[in-house]
C-alpha cells in the first residue's frame, strides 16, 4: 500500500451513505481508504488532487455477499481443479458488479473437498488485480438435515455425535481457523449443539442455523451458545408455525437476535415473507445472492456442486425436480427487489447489504462503511440504484482493467 | 456608514454575497497581491457562505487568491469538535471552495501560549498589509467577534473570558449543559476589525432590533461595541426589517431614501461599489458625491 502522502481523490456532486442517511457532502481517498479531508486542510495543508463528479448520484460502500456457490459459470464446491482460476474470475466479475467483498460459499461435501477447496477460500485484499476482496468462506453444510437439506447431496451429510472430533475430520479445524467465516449447520444435527460453543472457542468461526428442521426451542440455544446467523431464511428450514417457530422465530426473541440471510429474487422468498422479516427485525437484514455458476450467464444446464441443475427464466432447479437451487441475481437487483417487495427507504435497503453484512463479520470499522479509515470500496450509484461505477481499494474498476473469464 | 435594509434575512444575505463577489472581482487579485478578508461564525453568516458557495460551484468567483482571517476561536475545544469554528468554517464554506487551506488563518484555542498566538496573528494580518474587508456579525447585546460590552474599542487579539449570558446562549450547541461551555476564547479585538479598511456588519433578526439602535443611533459606546463603526470610514450594516423595529422611524426613512435616490436619480448600474456615483448620471443636473 502506498504512503500517507498518497494523491487524493474527491467525489463531489453526491449523496453520500453516512450515519443512517443520504447527506449532500463529498468523499475523500488516499491510498486505498476513505480519509477525512478536514485533516488533511488544517494538518497538510493540501488540497485534493482530483476530483470526479459524482452527476448527483448516491455513494454507497460497496455490496457484501456473505453467501454465493459461483457465478460466470465456476463454482467453488465444484471446481476442486481448478479453484484458484474459480476464485480469480469470479472476484473480478463480482467486482464489476458493485460486490466488493464476498463470502465464496460451499455445498456439503466430502472432507476431501473442503481440503482442496478452502485453503483458496480464505481471506484476501481486494483490488483491480485480484476482484472483490475475499472475506473467508462461508462453510454450508455438511451437518445439516436431511429432511431440509434442499440442493446439497445426501450422501454428504454428517452428524457431530463425537463433537469437534467430526467436524475435525470432516473440515479439518485448522482450515476452518484460517480459510472460513461462517459454517451454516442445522444446530439439531446429534451433537451440534453442545458442540457449538467449542467449534467457536477452537476456531473463532462464526456460526450460522440453516437447512435445519430445529424447534424454535432448539434454535433458541443454538444462538444461545455463540450462532450469529440464519442461513438463507425462510428457505430450507422448519416453516413459521405460532406454536413452533423453528428458526425463523428468533426474529421475534426478545434476547439478543441474529443476524439473517436473505435471498430477494422474488422466487426464493415471497415478498410478503421478506417484508414480514425485514419489519420483525430491521436491523439483522443482510441481502443475499445465493448465486450458483450460471449467474450472469445465459439459460442452460449447470452444476451445483454434483447435481445437475437447468437455469431458464431466472430460476434454477435440480434438474428433473421442482426444487430450487440457489439463485442468479446480482447484490445490485437484491437492493433494487428488497425497495420494491418493502416499500423501505434506499437507505435501509442499501444498509442490508453493506453496514449488516459488515457488522456480522465484525469488520464493519472498515468495511460496509463510508467512515473515515474505512477501505475506499466505493460504489456511484444512480437514483433508482443501478452501479454507475466501482472502486476498490480507492481505484476504479472498469471493464478495461478487470479483465476475467466467463466460462460456458 | 451606510445603512442597507432588505425585507428578509435571505434577501440580506443575496446583498452582502453580492457585494462581497463585487469587491473580490473589483480587486482582481492574485498570488502577489491577495483579497485578505476578515470573516465571522455565528448564524448571520451562514446564508452568504452559501451563496458564496454557489458562485463558487458556478464558476463565477474563485478564492484562490483570497486570504482568510477568522475572527475568534474558544480555547481549549477540540479542533474537530463539532461546535469548534475551525468545524464551521470547514462545514459551511472552506470545503466547498477553492481556497488554499495556507491562506486560511483561524486562532488555534489549543496554543500553548495563548498570548503569543494572539500577538502572531496580528502580526500576520500585518504582514498581508491589513485587512482589506471584514465581515461581521452582531449579538444581541451588540458584540462583534468575542468584544462583549466592556470591551476596549482599542483592543486588539486576545484571549477573553465570555460573558455569563454568551455562556447560557451558546449551552444549546452543547447538548443544553453550561457546563460543556468554553469559558474562553481567543478574540481579535475592535480595533483589530476598525483596523480593516472595510468593515460590512450583518444584522438580522428581532432579538437584534435593540443592538443595531444603540450601535448606528446613540453614541459610540464600549458597551455596544460594534458601535465602533460609526467612527470607521468605509463601514457597511446590511440589516433585515425585523432588526430595524428598533430604529426611529426617521433613520430608517433616511436610509432607505438614500438608496431609493440612488436608484431613481442615479440608477444601479452608475453606482460604483461604495455608493458612489461611478457612471454616467441619468439626470445631469444631479451633482455627484455621496
Amino acid at each position: 500500500m502506498p504512503g500517507e502522502d498518497g494523491p487524493v481523490t474527491q467525489l463531489y456532486n453526491c449523496r453520500i451513505l453516512r450515519d443512517h442517511a443520504l447527506v449532500d457532502d463529498y468523499l475523500y481517498i488516499q491510498s486505498g481508504r476513505i480519509i477525512d479531508p478536514a485533516k488533511m486542510f488544517w494538518d497538510e495543508q493540501r488540497l485534493p488532487d482530483a476530483r470526479i463528479d459524482c452527476k448527483g448520484g448516491i455513494v454507497s460502500p460497496g455490496f457484501i455477499d456473505v453467501q454465493i456457490n459461483g457465478a460466470y459459470g465456476y463454482d467453488f464446491t465444484n471446481d476442486t481443479d481448478i479453484i484458484e482460476e474459480a476464485v480469480h474470475n469470479i472476484s473480478k466479475g463480482l467486482l464489476l458488479q458493485g460486490c466488493t467483498a464476498y463470502c465464496p460459499t460451499t455445498v456439503s461435501s466430502r472432507p476431501e473437498v473442503y481440503r482442496k477447496v478452502l485453503p483458496h477460500l480464505g481471506p484476501r485484499a481486494g483490488s483491480v488485480e485480484s476482484g472483490a476482496a475475499v472475506l473467508g468462506a462461508h462453510v454450508e453444510g455438511p451437518f445439516i438435515s436431511p429432511q431440509k437439506k434442499g440442493a446439497h447431496e445426501l450422501a454428504t451429510l454428517r452428524s457431530a455425535a463425537n463433537g469437534l472430533a467430526d467436524l475435525d475430520a470432516c473440515y479439518g479445524l485448522d482450515n476452518l481457523r484460517q480459510y472460513a467465516a461462517y459454517v451454516t449447520v442445522a444446530p439439531e444435527v446429534d451433537g451440534m449443539l453442545d458442540t457449538i460453543p467449542h467449534l467457536i472457542a477452537a476456531t473463532g468461526v462464526g456460526v450460522s442455523s440453516g437447512h435445519s428442521n430445529a424447534t424454535a426451542e432448539v434454535a433458541g440455544r443454538a444462538h444461545a451458545s455463540g450462532a450469529t446467523m440464519i442461513t438463507h431464511l425462510f428457505n430450507a428450514m422448519h416453516p413459521f408455525h405460532q406454536r413452533d417457530p423453528g428458526v425463523i422465530g428468533l426474529l421475534g426473541s426478545s434476547g439478543p437476535r441474529p443476524f439473517y440471510g436473505i435471498i430477494c429474487d422474488g422466487i426464493h422468498v415471497h415478498p410478503h415473507s421478506v417484508m414480514i422479516a425485514y419489519y420483525a427485525h430491521p436491523a439483522g437484514a443482510c441481502l443475499v445472492t445465493d448465486a450458483m455458476s450460471a449467474q450472469s450467464l445465459p439459460d442452460g444446464s449447470y452444476k451445483l456442486g454434483k447435481m445437475d441443475v437447468d437455469v431458464h427464466d431466472g430460476r434454477v432447479y435440480i434438474r428433473g425436480t421442482d426444487t430450487i437451487a440457489g439463485a442468479i441475481i446480482t447484490m445490485a437487483e437484491c437492493v433494487r427487489n428488497f425497495i420494491q417487495f418493502t416499500g423501505a427507504s434506499k437507505v435501509e435497503a442499501l444498509e442490508n447489504a453493506t453496514l449488516h453484512p459488515a457488522q456480522m463479520l465484525g469488520i464493519a470499522d472498515r468495511k460496509g462503511t463510508l467512515a473515515h479509515g474505512a477501505d475506499a470500496d466505493i460504489l456511484i450509484l444512480d437514483n433508482d440504484l443501478h452501479v454507475q461505477r466501482v472502486f476498490i481499494a480507492g481505484v476504479e474498476a472498469t471493464e478495461e482493467n478487470v479483465q476475467f473469464r466467463k466460462r460456458l | 456608514m451606510r445603512l442597507v435594509i432588505r425585507n428578509k434575512a435571505d434577501t440580506v444575505a443575496d446583498y452582502v454575497a453580492t457585494y462581497i463577489k463585487a469587491r473580490i472581482t473589483q480587486f482582481a487579485p492574485t498570488a502577489e497581491r491577495p483579497f485578505v478578508i476578515g470573516l465571522p461564525t455565528g448564524s448571520s453568516p451562514i446564508g452568504v457562505y452559501k451563496r458564496l458557495v454557489q458562485f463558487c460551484a458556478s464558476g463565477s468567483l474563485s478564492f484562490k487568491h483570497v486570504v482568510s482571517f477568522n475572527m475568534d476561536e474558544y480555547v481549549g475545544l477540540p479542533r474537530d469538535h463539532p461546535e469548534s469554528y475551525h468545524s464551521f468554517m470547514w462545514n459551511h464554506l472552506f470545503k466547498h471552495i477553492d481556497i488554499l487551506p495556507e491562506n486560511v488563518n483561524i486562532l488555534n484555542g489549543n496554543a500553548e501560549d495563548l498570548e503569543a498566538e494572539c500577538d502572531k496573528y496580528e502580526a500576520k494580518i500585518k504582514s498581508y498589509g491589513g485587512i482589506e474587508l471584514f465581515l461581521g456579525g452582531i449579538g444581541p447585546d451588540g458584540h462583534i467577534a468575542f468584544n462583549e460590552p466592556g470591551s476596549s474599542l482599542q483592543s486588539r487579539t486576545r484571549v477573553k473570558t465570555l460573558a455569563y449570558e454568551t455562556i447560557l446562549a451558546n449551552a444549546r450547541f452543547f447538548g443544553g449543559d453550561v457546563t460543556k461551555v468554553p469559558m474562553l476564547a481567543l478574540t481579535v479585538g475592535v480595533g483589530t476589525v476598525m483596523d480593516a479598511r472595510e468593515v460590512v456588519v450583518i444584522i438580522t433578526g428581532a432579538n437584534k432590533a435593540i443592538a443595531l439602535a444603540k450601535c448606528i443611533e446613540e453614541g459610540v459606546n464600549h458597551m455596544w461595541t460594534v458601535s465602533a463603526i460609526q467612527t470607521h470610514s468605509r463601514s457597511l450594516v446590511v440589516c433585515d426589517d425585523d432588526a430595524t423595529l428598533e430604529l426611529h422611524v426617521k433613520t430608517v426613512r433616511y436610509f432607505k431614501s438614500i438608496e431609493q435616490v440612488q436608484d431613481e436619480m442615479i440608477g444601479r448600474e452608475n453606482l460604483g461599489l461604495y455608493g458612489q456615483v461611478a457612471g454616467q448620471l441619468k439626470y445631469s443636473s444631479v451633482s455627484s458625491g455621496n
